[in-house]
């Protein structure tokens, strides 16, 4: 293949663990609540932006991205408890519902920010480039792949190995049983809804670093999340990362094959998936 | 009667008011071919935006691009929403729920994708002029009663479908797909035809558009204009074809009182959404049919207490 070096796949890589950040926050919601939480785009670009702010203010690039995941988790909290709490159980409500709460935060953020693009400052120890392989590459990506993995390791261990993963996981499958085990179910769950927004409140810090943030980012960011969601099966963590891994290698050689047509390169393959599999790789009928 | 009141209102209405009843009906044909799917396949589009937008990309590159002739430019955008529909279709029909949304809004996106990159056929952000419309519909009020022509008839044949036996089954199919499947009904076959119709009247709405407003551009495909639309079906009443008009009525309304006094019409549309999600799902025409059923029940069972 013409142009495709192990530059492009380390740039496929980088950009696959910003959008597992994105999509694990999606499909932690999505799996274990059932919640589909289109806000999901718009809640990474309030996020970005916001932690744009405060690394500015702050001259921190750690504040920035804590700021942003402590706003984006308040967020959270407020569209849980505020909002969707009224068509608690009915699936198609609770989407079109965070649909208009998409809207309205990206609106929000258009009179707050302007319509301009945005890059959250790297630090000065990410600056710069490193060796790697014989080649020249971006310390600051570098730092997202290994962000990535350790979001997919802690992930992992807290929804396999602790007694909170125990708990959100039998909650989802009876939470009647839970709640007569003498454990505040909603609370479990209202923290599920706070840690998934966070980790869209995360990808946003960290990725208005390198993609820039714009007005469309969050519908971007959104359809990227949803393809890795779709591809991956819903609520499975591994079936992410897999999705993550396969948009971000097609989105990198895309670019660099069919610069105008990138998006069919992630979407064909995707289709074609479906035709097969309908609930993903990884997708249990519910 | 609402025919009759419907021919007569450029007598009695400016311009303005008359390209807004215009637009009114273009999108009531949108939020109807949304509707044959969400009212009575079960199945919620949020890739309906991005069909209508094909058929108004295509119509408009034909003409101002290849220099072709506008009619068959919009036969072309409607024949390529009708295709883009099949496509869709092949590709969503299996779902349902949520993942048909979920679905059918990728797709919907990736055609926005496409319309925004591809600078070189659509112009990307810049979108696509037309040569805007022959002369003899050239005037708000011949252009109005055109799509009148254009829309009534649709409609009938809208309805005509949605209350054949292939209405019927499609509403078999929203209520129990189990048991339309042990009946012996082709259920995929049903909501494939169910989806390339509703796609092809989403085209012919597109293409309408085209002589209405003359432009496309990246915004005419993208995910707010699928919004908007589902949300003027929603607001009619999902299920109740003819709420249509009503929901695209007081969308389009809204959203002119709206941007006449600020820009924040994305705000609107969204808290719109948010609390008819809460409020009244059922839909403006839908709560009505509500109250006049429970109206009905209550004044057959003069003996029976609660409704």
């Amino acid at each position: 293949m013409m142009g495709i070096n192990l530059f492009q796949i380390l740039n496929g890589l980088t950009f696959a663990a910003l959008i597992f950040i994105v999509a694990s926050g999606f499909t932690l919601i999505f799996g274990l609540l059932r919640i589909v939480n289109l806000a999901h785009g718009a809640l990474y670009l309030v996020g970005g932006l916001a932690g744009y702010s405060a690394a500015k203010a702050s001259g921190s690039f750690v504040v920035g991205a804590l700021a942003a995941m402590a706003l984006v988790a308040a967020l959270g909290a407020v569209l849980d408890r505020g909002l969707l709490s009224f068509v608690r159980g009915v699936e198609l409500r609770q989407v079109l519902l965070t649909l208009g709460v998409a809207f309205l935060l990206n609106d929000i953020s258009l009179v707050i920010w302007g319509g301009d693009t945005f890059s959250v400052p790297v630090p000065e120890a990410l600056r710069g480039a490193m060796w790697i392989g014989g080649g020249m590459y971006p310390k600051y990506r570098i730092f997202v792949l290994i962000l990535g993995l350790l979001v997919f390791a802690a992930l992992w261990l807290l929804l396999n190995k602790t007694r909170l993963g125990a708990l959100i996981r039998a909650g989802v499958d009876d939470p009647e049983m839970v709640e007569a085990m003498g454990i505040n179910i909603q609370r479990v769950f209202l923290g599920t809804f706070m840690l998934g927004a966070a980790l869209a409140g995360l990808g946003g810090g960290v990725g208005g670093a390198f993609l820039t943030l714009y007005p469309s980012a969050d519908a971007e960011i959104l359809v990227f999340s949803l393809a890795v969601v779709i591809i991956g099966g819903r609520g499975s963590l591994v079936g992410a990362a897999l999705g993550a891994l396969l948009v971000g290698l097609l989105n990198a050689i895309g670019q660099v094959m069919f610069p105008e047509l990138a998006y069919f390169v992630i979407f064909g393959p995707m289709a074609v998936l479906l035709a097969f599999r309908p609930l993903g790789l990884f997708g249990r009928a519910a | 009667m609402v025919l009759l009141a419907l021919a007569v209102l450029p007598a009695f209405l400016p311009s303005y008011q008359v390209s807004v009843i215009t637009q009114v009906l273009i999108f009531s044909v949108l939020a109807m071919s949304i509707d044959i799917l969400a009212g009575f396949a079960g199945r919620t589009s949020l890739g309906h935006g991005a069909i209508f937008g094909v058929s108004s990309y295509v119509a408009i590159y034909w003409t101002s691009t290849l220099g072709g002739d506008i009619w068959i430019g919009i036969a072309l955008g409607i024949l390529a929403a009708t295709a883009l529909a099949g496509v869709f279709a092949a590709l969503a029909i299996r779902t349902s729920g949520v993942y048909f949304l979920l679905l059918t809004l990728a797709l919907g996106m990736i055609v926005w994708g496409v319309c925004l990159r591809w600078t070189a056929v659509t112009g990307g952000e810049n979108g696509l002029r037309g040569v805007g419309r022959p002369v003899f519909i050239a005037d708000h009020a011949s252009f109005y009663y055109a799509v009148l022509i254009v829309v009534a008839p649709l409609t009938w044949l809208m309805w005509r479908l949605v209350h054949s036996p292939f209405g019927l089954t499609l509403r078999g199919i929203r209520d129990s797909e189990s048991r339309m499947r042990s009946l012996g009904y082709n259920v995929p076959l049903h909501l494939f035809v169910a989806f390339v119709l509703s796609g092809f009247f989403a085209g012919v709405a597109g293409g309408l558009y085209v002589l209405f407003n003359n432009f496309v551009s990246p915004s005419t495909v993208q995910l707010s204009q699928s919004v908007s639309a589902l949300l003027m079906a929603i607001t009619g009443g999902v299920g109740t074809l003819l709420g249509s008009f009503v929901g695209a009525a007081a969308i389009i309304v809204l959203e002119n009182a709206v941007s006449a006094y600020t820009a924040r019409w994305p705000s609107v549309l969204g808290i719109a959404f948010v609390l008819i999600m809460i409020f009244a799902p059922e839909g403006v025409v839908g709560r009505a049919r509500l109250l006049l059923a429970r109206r009905r029940f209550r004044s057959s069972k003069p003996n029976h207490s609660g409704g």
